[in-house]
């Protein structure tokens, strides 16, 4: 289709992107408005807010995180190979095990360190 | 490209963008309708016959509300998160096609917005960034509870887009493309029958990307209150609830293109096949939200990682050895 399809897209993008800026312009045209001291505290449960929300957050999710880039580039890798791989046939299937092998034991790895675990056995 | 064909990729995505809010709108009403039949109740009855005006009632009534910034927030980042999470997932429908070629005026039209040969792959990509919005808008926030639900809601979604992304590849390797349109021409016998297994996974990441029940966590109502929109309201708080439906319907649409075959069906016209589809996958979604109570954190995240995806990579592994032994 080459690059005539795209046009298609950056117009669907503008019309999402427009919608969404006119919508919120719009209820902060008319929305009625009387703000307080109260209102625009963060929401505690009805109490004053303690402390600054921005602290120190649990390590795992910057685990999570980082394990979810190394596995998600063997995703992206694997995309291409699963379009031709009618055409690479049992060549390319052995090659898929031994790249898809190798990233395993480091799946098995993590999975023994205790780095998919979450409470009280979590590192 | 000339102006012609501009013109009319204009008018379709406006047409595209209209009946997806409609949709979007309706999917609320139908929700609500659903459960509560289900919970033996009526649901909405007052707004209109069988409430069937309740969503735009809704939908004006949002609109008048205050519109609060957090004093504490971070205004740039907040008001424009919502923004990201809308515009992600209602621009994710421009590679879906509806229908088969239609001739209007002498004049073939394709019923797609945008016919790209990685479709799938787009579709993939913006569905990720509104990952950003959420995480984003947990952050700007500057409340406790917008934080942890930003946090766990930005922690689940990358978890099961692993398993998603990995369930699909079966099917690319069988249909040797990513062109949506490709991918349902090659289906003369559903996907869902040749990849069952890629078809279950990829539904049940689906669910843990909308954020929907049994995987709702991030905005688990009776400990995270909202979670990460909890500051929000107004069009704002709207927008992030129509980015939560429109992503469920893009969901619905890419399951029926990718595993059901499509806009393909006998007799009745193609759009009328895929909308049956997408129906009934929505109707679906409700179902489970009605049967199903929520998962532990904990044991969401065991699930992504220790089964789904270890089960996606033992999916591709099966599909390739069967590929290579019967073609």
């Amino acid at each position: 289709m080459g690059i005539a399809g795209y046009t298609g897209i950056l117009i669907m993008v503008a019309v999402a992107a427009a919608f969404g800026g006119v919508v919120v312009l719009l209820s902060r045209l008319i929305g009625k408005r009387q703000e307080s001291r109260e209102k625009l505290m963060p929401y505690e449960c009805g109490i004053d807010p303690t402390g600054n929300a921005r602290r120190r957050f649990s390590i795992k999710f910057y685990i999570t995180a980082m394990l979810f880039i190394i596995f998600d580039i063997e995703a992206v890798f694997l995309y291409p190979w699963a379009v031709v791989y009618r055409s690479l046939k049992i060549f390319g299937f052995i090659e898929m095990v031994v790249f898809v092998g190798i990233l395993l034991i480091g799946f098995l790895y993590v999975w023994k360190k205790g780095a998919l675990e979450w409470g009280s056995k979590s590192i | 490209m000339g102006l012609v064909e501009i013109g009319i990729v204009l008018i379709k995505a406006v047409v595209v963008f209209a009946c997806m809010l409609l949709c979007v709108a309706y999917l609320t009403w139908l929700e609500r309708k659903v459960l509560g039949h289900m919970q033996v109740r009526c649901g909405p009855l007052r707004v209109g016959w069988h409430g069937l005006l309740q969503p735009i009632a809704d939908g004006i009534k949002l609109l008048f509300k205050e519109d609060i910034v957090v004093s504490s927030a971070n205004t740039f980042i907040y008001i424009l998160s919502p923004m990201i999470v809308t515009g992600a997932a209602f621009a994710a429908i421009a590679v879906v096609p509806f229908g088969d070629q239609i001739e209007i005026l002498g004049k073939k039209i394709a019923l797609n917005i945008a016919d790209v040969d990685i479709g799938v792959l787009y579709i993939f990509a913006l569905s990720s960034l509104s990952v950003y919005g959420i995480t984003l808008a947990g952050w700007s926030s500057n409340s406790k509870y917008a934080l942890l639900g930003g946090l766990r809601s930005a922690a689940q979604m990358i978890s099961y887009e692993l398993p998603m992304g990995l369930s699909i590849i079966g099917v690319l390797m069988l249909s040797g493309s990513l062109r949506p349109v490709d991918i349902v021409e090659s289906q003369d016998v559903w996907y869902i029958v040749k990849q069952p297994i890629g078809f279950l996974i990829f539904l049940i990441c689906g669910f843990a990307e909308c954020n929907r029940n049994p995987f709702d966590l991030p905005e688990a109502e009776n400990e995270l209150v909202a979670g990460f929109h909890v500051e929000y309201s107004s069009m704002k708080f709207a927008l992030f609830f129509m980015a939560e439906y429109a992503h469920m319907i893009v969901l619905s649409a890419l399951v029926a293109t990718l595993f059901l075959g499509g806009w393909r069906g006998p007799v009745l016209p193609g759009v009328v096949w895929f909308m049956l589809k997408v129906f009934a996958l929505l109707f679906f979604f409700v179902w489970v939200r009605a049967t199903y109570p929520r998962f532990r954190y904990d044991q969401l995240m065991k699930f992504g990682w220790k089964v789904l995806f270890p089960v996606s990579l033992l999916n591709i592994l099966v599909t390739g050895l069967g590929m290579v032994l019967w073609g």
